[in-house]
């Protein structure tokens, strides 16, 4: 056996020390589907408790929708339960190219490839359709799967500071020998819930002759006047050239992704992103949900609508009470908390008060910016938000935190 | 010599370090964690152009850019 003693302790030991760190990832087990009320487990054994959800990626409330579910039934029904083959052997059906058509008007591209996941498109978009020869600058906070993608990729690779438009023509200055040059943006940055300024970034990119990429999968569906993304938001609808985005947070919540944009940039990832090529691509129950999710956003703005003033009333509630929230109008809610322990005394008080929100802290975010990550969704009833915001009402009383400073809660608890 | 190090030195601060941070000419860049391995790219870049210098990229490597005063070094190696 080549799992000896020595091995299994070399991974115990790794383990433990995470443990020790705090840093270990402990899942807790939802019996419920997804929804602004839930039934969770934990710890493993314990019995359930009821509590509202305010850290789904659930923006739309699209989940566990009837309609949605009823969709996915019916794809069960009619277009099987897997394909067993990747798309370009015997694993394209009907409605694979049918939501990538869907994809591609709603987003207002030229033309969309599905992937299993936005991961893997972001893993496998650079590859396909840059050199050696190439640059990629992107901005310092894009997402986790964006940077893996960039590894992946021979081409340069350099970054400008967080949504600073001068540093980034200073980079795009410094590159502009390159054979092509990429300027990478998440749309809606997932931890700050502040948005790209992708108009200034088309502006730049037109002046500099590079390409701009943004990966919207916290803004698709929601944001804009017709939730859109990001593009629709920034006015730049038609100048974006590749969007990645996720079918697993507004857009229904189950699995998926894809990459949309210029033709030739699709067809690239087609031929040559090792995601796709290697990999099934979504199951065609969830393709049959994604695509009722569209008809339904297609047909009306009533979720995002009803998302943004949930939003807003959630933002205001928190700043009313003397919380200190990240800025923005999006539906991610940061509430700071800068001390790492403190964060995870205030998610495990929360959830004793039925609030299931989860504190964020380095090394997921920068030193000294512990957080309390909340999202909020059109699945939420303003009673939910009620509560939610007595809940921490009643929390941010006993750690003294209400109406206090960054500099007074650090020198509480520290950094 | 000084005047490069203080040049490079005010690249580094203005590229890479976001707060209040000392940086001697001796602060551990790459291994202390300031400039992270996909930076280097830019930091060769800046060098390369401002000095008008090809710094290989087997030469271009973490130790070699460790420092302001271990970058000095390199720049100036292919000066000559």
């Amino acid at each position: 056996m080549a799992y000896s003693n020595k091995v299994r302790g070399s991974y115990q030991e790794i383990l433990t020390g995470m443990k020790d760190a705090g840093l270990l990832k402990v899942e807790r087990y939802i019996h419920s589907a997804q929804a602004a009320d839930i039934e969770v487990e934990f710890p493993e054994g314990a019995s359930l408790k009821k509590v509202i959800n305010i850290c789904a990626n659930n923006y739309l409330g699209l989940s566990s929708h009837p309609e949605v579910v009823k969709a996915a039934h019916a794809g069960l029904d009619s277009h099987g339960y897997g394909m067993s083959s990747v798309r370009f052997i015997c694993g394209t059906q009907d409605i694979h190219r049918k939501l990538e058509k869907m994809v591609t008007e709603f987003l207002g591209t030229e033309d969309t490839i599905l992937f299993p996941s936005c991961m893997d498109a972001n893993a496998g978009v650079f590859e396909a359709v840059l050199t050696k020869d190439d640059v990629m600058i992107s901005d310092r906070l894009v997402h986790a799967s964006i940077v893996d993608g960039i590894r992946l990729c021979s081409a340069m690779h350099d970054t400008f500071k967080h949504s600073d438009m001068a540093h980034l023509e200073e980079k795009l200055q410094l590159h502009n020998d390159k054979r092509l040059k990429m300027v990478i943006t998440d749309g809606v940055f997932s931890m700050d819930g502040d948005t790209a300024k992708l108009d200034q970034m088309a502006d730049l990119c037109d002046k500099y002759d590079a390409m701009l990429f943004c990966d919207d999968s916290h803004a698709s569906g929601f944001i804009g006047k017709t939730g859109r993304g990001t593009h629709e938001k920034c006015g730049v609808m038609g100048r974006m050239d590749i969007i990645t985005t996720t079918f697993g947070k507004g857009l229904g919540g189950a699995s998926g992704g894809c990459v949309s944009g210029r033709k030739e940039l699709v067809e690239m990832c087609r031929q040559k992103a090792r995601p796709y090529l290697f990999s099934n691509t979504i199951a065609p129950p969830v393709v049959a949900g994604v695509i009722k999710v569209l008809e339904i956003l297609s047909a009306t703005t009533e979720r995002r609508d009803k998302l943004e003033k949930n939003t807003k009333f959630w933002r205001e509630g928190l700043t009313d009470m003397g919380l200190i929230i990240k800025e923005g109008d999006t539906p991610i809610v940061p509430v700071m908390l800068f001390n790492a322990k403190l964060s995870q005394d205030v998610s495990r008080d929360l959830y004793e008060e039925g609030i299931y929100a989860i504190g964020f802290f380095f090394p997921v975010v920068p030193q000294s910016q512990a957080r309390i990550r909340t999202q909020i969704s059109a699945g939420h009833e303003i009673h939910h938000l009620e509560k939610a915001l007595d809940a921490f009402k009643k929390v941010g009383k006993k750690y003294n935190i209400l109406g206090k400073s960054k500099q007074e809660i650090i020198e509480m608890y520290g950094m | 010599m000084e005047d490069m190090k203080e040049i490079i030195k005010a690249y580094v601060i203005n590229e890479y370090v976001e707060d209040d941070s000392e940086i001697t000419y001796d602060t551990p860049l790459i291994s202390g964690g300031i400039v992270d391995s996909f930076s280097m790219v830019s930091l060769k870049r800046f060098l390369e152009n401002k000095y008008k210098i090809s710094i290989p990229d087997d030469k271009a490597t973490p130790e070699a850019f460790d420092s302001v005063n271990k970058i000095c070094s390199l720049v100036n190696e292919y000066l000559k």
